[in-house]
């Protein structure tokens, strides 16, 4: 299980190979990455967080998941500063024997990271920043698990 | 005990991180006692229910106890992912 947060901007592809690569006991690998999206005139994103926090959030949402579902293997990658339309923000990967479990621990992941981590997202644009407003379905996500 | 802000809170309190003297038992106590020191913290806290609080390090509400408490952490709602 490995949980990193970083600035710098991480290969998808070969994180992606490297947490797939000589696995016996493993059937499925789910992987989900979170892009910059440029809804219309997005200059850039600043991505803030809670240094002493975020990673022990993190690392708690996957102990969790863990207890819930049949894991071998976990992986979460989050960047935090400034960052450009099209960049990779973040990545989560889940290992489990059979697929069904791999993709609820990769969803249960998604739901968490985006309403619990400590991560607060700036965009900016020709007309100024504003701070992205934390979405009421995001919150609602949370009842299903 | 040291106080830290994020995001738009960091921006209307005008600084990351400070150290406070309080003899606050809880963080509503302690929100009361920053709101009535100076108008960009009543500012800032003026709607609880837009932010989100953690002692040290772990969310929780803002009725929670500060016995021993070394951080505490005032933010809006988080936007991950």
């Amino acid at each position: 299980m490995s949980v990193r947060i970083q600035q710098e901007p991480f290969d998808f592809g070969a994180e992606c190979d490297r947490f797939a690569a000589g696995r016996s006991d493993t059937g499925a690998v789910v992987t989900f990455c979170g892009i910059v999206r440029d809804d219309g005139g997005l200059h850039a994103m600043e991505i803030e967080h809670y240094p002493g926090m975020t990673a022990s959030a993190i690392t708690a949402m996957v102990d969790t998941a863990r207890t819930r579902w049949a894991l071998t293997d976990a992986l979460v990658i989050h960047r935090f500063g400034p960052l450009g339309p099209g960049e990779r923000i973040m990545m989560v990967a889940t290992a489990a024997p059979h697929r069904a479990d791999a993709f609820a621990a990769a969803e249960y992941l998604m739901d968490y990271l985006k309403s619990r981590a400590p991560f607060w997202k700036k965009e900016r644009t020709a007309e100024g920043a504003h701070w992205v407003a934390a979405k009421e379905a995001d919150e609602d996500a949370l009842s299903r698990w | 005990m040291d106080v830290l802000y994020f995001a738009w809170v960091r921006e209307r309190i005008g600084e990351p991180r400070e150290t406070v003297d309080t003899d606050a038992t809880t963080v509503a106590d302690l929100v009361r006692e920053l709101s009535a020191r100076e108008d960009r913290y009543a500012l800032a806290f003026s709607d609880l229910s837009a932010l989100r609080v953690a002692v040290d390090q772990e969310l929780t509400a803002f009725d929670a106890p500060l016995a021993g408490a070394r951080e505490v952490a005032f933010f809006p709602p988080m936007t991950g992912g």
